[in-house]
């Protein structure tokens, strides 16, 4: 018989060696590609923060000078998410850049349908990263999906001569380069880098506030090596991501059996097989957070975990399951630590899962911040107004 | 709950030599070698995967199968099982470091690419999304949220889709006062969009599967394409 030592859960303790990674820098051979003319890197702005991956590499997070890389489901359907991302960036006076020169980068698309290819996937990836390189911006991409088929789209691109061939063809005939960020961020990262200076102006006590997170697959499955992790959070056993920006908040982060699990969105069945994605995220997801935690939000951070995790909960009401946990994402909550309007900023209205009660706990007057947005939007139907403006929104 | 029939007469009408061919097809993807690595059967993809605990459905069956190259069972899945998968890489925590969602991926764009019956069943009713992210370059857009499209969302759709001009109009970024796509897009991007769906033959991928959607997508695009100046461009 093998006799193994057996060393106490509470005594072991895991050290991140970057030579132990199973994979190589990524970096490495990007630059080595360059120096080849294969491509050019777009490099990360002079103003970023060096946060830990997985096997310890020290990946660089942008500041300012962003590209925001906008997610279809973000701003079609629950839009507060991305404005609460742009009021953080202007909150700070830092410089940003919105575009209307990107495109979806239609992977929820080709993970539901499969009616593209690699070469159409990486074409419109290395488009969008060329729009964002030609007026001096690095990308920063919203949506958990984005970020994880882009950092694929990376992957295949400097590790396959053909597709690169292809790829660079197709981007002569636009007039574009073929260019690749020396990282691919998300945005969560950059809340997540911002968390000490977002603390720093909090004027929202959330001490009172327990919350779960749920991490987005396509951000910590897909290529993991590049997702972020802190050895003072979960011993660095899982993704840092919300968690710690939740923490620098003052939120209590209650840990739940189920967080490895997906929120069911399942990129098709969303849309066409509904039933799928509403018995997992209730089963799976809420029903568990609620039973293990019973917290006043959860948190995560990527368009699909948002929707389906808060749209579902409807359904689950009507059959008396344990549900009624608002869903918000991380942006949303600095957001609002730091004094943005719940419904002109937050745009609060667009999610599902009645979210009052816990506005009233953090001791928002939930009918008077209402009637605030409610006065904006009376002004644009009188025709008042055109827009509801920045200014209009910090009123 | 229905079993999955996993029998080799379920698809007997099918030729050895074709389920072999779109097998061939699947293996001769520049990822295949990146993604299967043999089996241990130890089932963490399983217990894992979402879709394992409400269909029929195994990411190890389909890792196994694509290892013993079993042929008629391959083919069996890529007519069925593999549209149940939920595309979440849960399963990527294989210790093997196979990906039997990326092997999905692949059996995917083969089922799609060759017109199978059952990847054009699978996909009833998807049109149009296809359309959406394909003609204006935004996948879900504002004006989708329709009570009649979201009955299980609640009430709630519909107030959205009551106010859902004044609402747009009351998100202070400029760019989202928009209710046909998520956020406003430039005209040339999205010819360049157009562009590279020609350049990269996805519109073929759309004809094998739903003739009527190719031929409205081709109408719309050949007209932008024409107004931009790209009257060469063509997709038939």
């Amino acid at each position: 018989m093998i006799h193994l030592p057996i060393t106490k859960a509470s005594e072991r303790h895991f050290k991140i060696d970057p030579n132990d990674a199973p994979v190589k820098d990524l970096r490495e051979e990007l630059f080595q590609l360059e120096k080849e003319g294969e491509l050019e890197v777009i490099r990360v702005p002079d103003n970023h923060v060096e946060l830990m991956t997985k096997y310890g590499r020290k990946k660089k997070i942008p500041i300012d000078k962003t590209w925001h890389h906008k997610s279809c489901g973000q701003c079609g359907h629950i839009p507060g998410y991305s404005t609460s991302i742009f009021w953080l960036n202007r909150q700070f006076g830092l410089d940003y850049y919105d575009p209307t020169d990107q495109t979806s980068c239609t992977a929820w698309n080709y993970y539901a349908s499969a009616t593209s290819n690699p070469e159409a996937q990486a074409a419109v990836a290395v488009r969008n990263f060329a729009a964002a390189h030609e007026v001096g911006y690095f990308p920063l991409i919203h949506c958990g999906t984005s970020f994880g088929h882009y950092k694929e789209v990376r992957h295949a691109l400097v590790h396959q001569h053909d597709l690169r061939r292809k790829v660079k063809k197709i981007m002569e005939r636009l007039g574009k380069k073929l260019v690749l960020p020396e990282e691919v961020v998300h945005y969560s990262e950059w809340v997540l880098a911002m968390k000490d200076r977002i603390a720093e102006r909090q004027v929202i006590d959330m001490s009172n506030i327990t919350a779960t997170v749920h991490p987005a697959c396509h951000y910590h499955k897909l290529i993991e090596e590049d997702a972020i992790y802190d050895s003072e959070i979960y011993g660095a056993q899982r993704t840092a991501i919300v968690t710690g920006t939740l923490q620098a908040l003052g939120i209590n982060v209650g840990d739940y059996s189920t967080w490895f699990d997906c929120c069911g969105f399942g990129f098709r069945h969303i849309l066409v097989s509904r039933d799928f994605s509403r018995s997992f995220s209730v089963q799976r997801k809420i029903e568990v957070m609620k039973e293990e935690v019973n917290p006043d939000v959860t948190v995560t951070h990527d368009t699909g975990c948002v929707t389906t995790l808060d749209q579902s909960q409807f359904a689950g009401r009507a059959h008396n399951r344990k549900v009624g946990i608002p869903v918000m994402a991380d942006s949303q909550m600095a957001a609002l630590a730091m004094g943005a309007h719940p419904y002109k900023v937050l745009q609060l209205h667009w999610h599902n899962t009645d979210n009052k009660p816990f506005l009233r706990k953090l001791g928002i007057d939930v009918e008077k911040v209402w009637s605030e947005f409610q006065a904006e939007v009376d002004k644009i139907k009188s025709g008042e107004k055109k827009f509801m403006t920045w200014e209009d929104a910090d009123k | 709950m229905m079993a999955l029939d996993l029998s080799q007469n379920k698809h007997a009408d099918v030729s050895y030599e074709e389920k072999e061919r779109l097998f061939e097809e699947v293996k001769a993807d520049e990822r295949w070698h990146h993604v299967l690595y043999g089996c241990f059967e130890c089932g963490i993809c399983v217990a894992s995967c979402p879709s394992a605990r409400f269909y029929d459905f195994s990411p190890r069956v389909i890792a196994q199968a694509v290892s013993r190259e079993d042929t008629d069972l391959i083919y069996t899945l890529m007519s069925d099982s593999i549209w149940d998968c939920s595309q979440c890489f849960s399963c990527d925590r294989c210790p093997r470091q196979n990906s039997p969602g990326q092997i999905i991926t692949i059996m995917r764009e083969v089922a799609v690419k060759n017109g199978l019956q059952t990847a054009k069943k699978a996909l009833e009713g998807y049109g149009r999304i296809i359309y959406k992210i394909m003609s204006t370059g935004s996948q879900v857009s504002p004006d989708m949220l329709q009570p009649d499209a979201f009955p299980d969302w609640g009430t709630h759709v519909y107030e959205i889709a009551e106010n859902l001009e004044e609402w747009r109009k009351a998100l202070p970024p400029e760019t989202l006062h928009t209710t046909e796509t998520g956020w406003k897009i430039d005209k040339k991007t999205i010819i360049e969009l157009y562009l590279i769906w020609h350049m990269t033959g996805v519109m073929d991928l759309i004809e094998g599967i739903d003739e009527g959607l190719f031929m409205i997508l081709v109408d719309v695009m050949e007209e932008r394409l024409e107004e931009a100046g790209y009257d060469d461009v063509t997709f038939d």
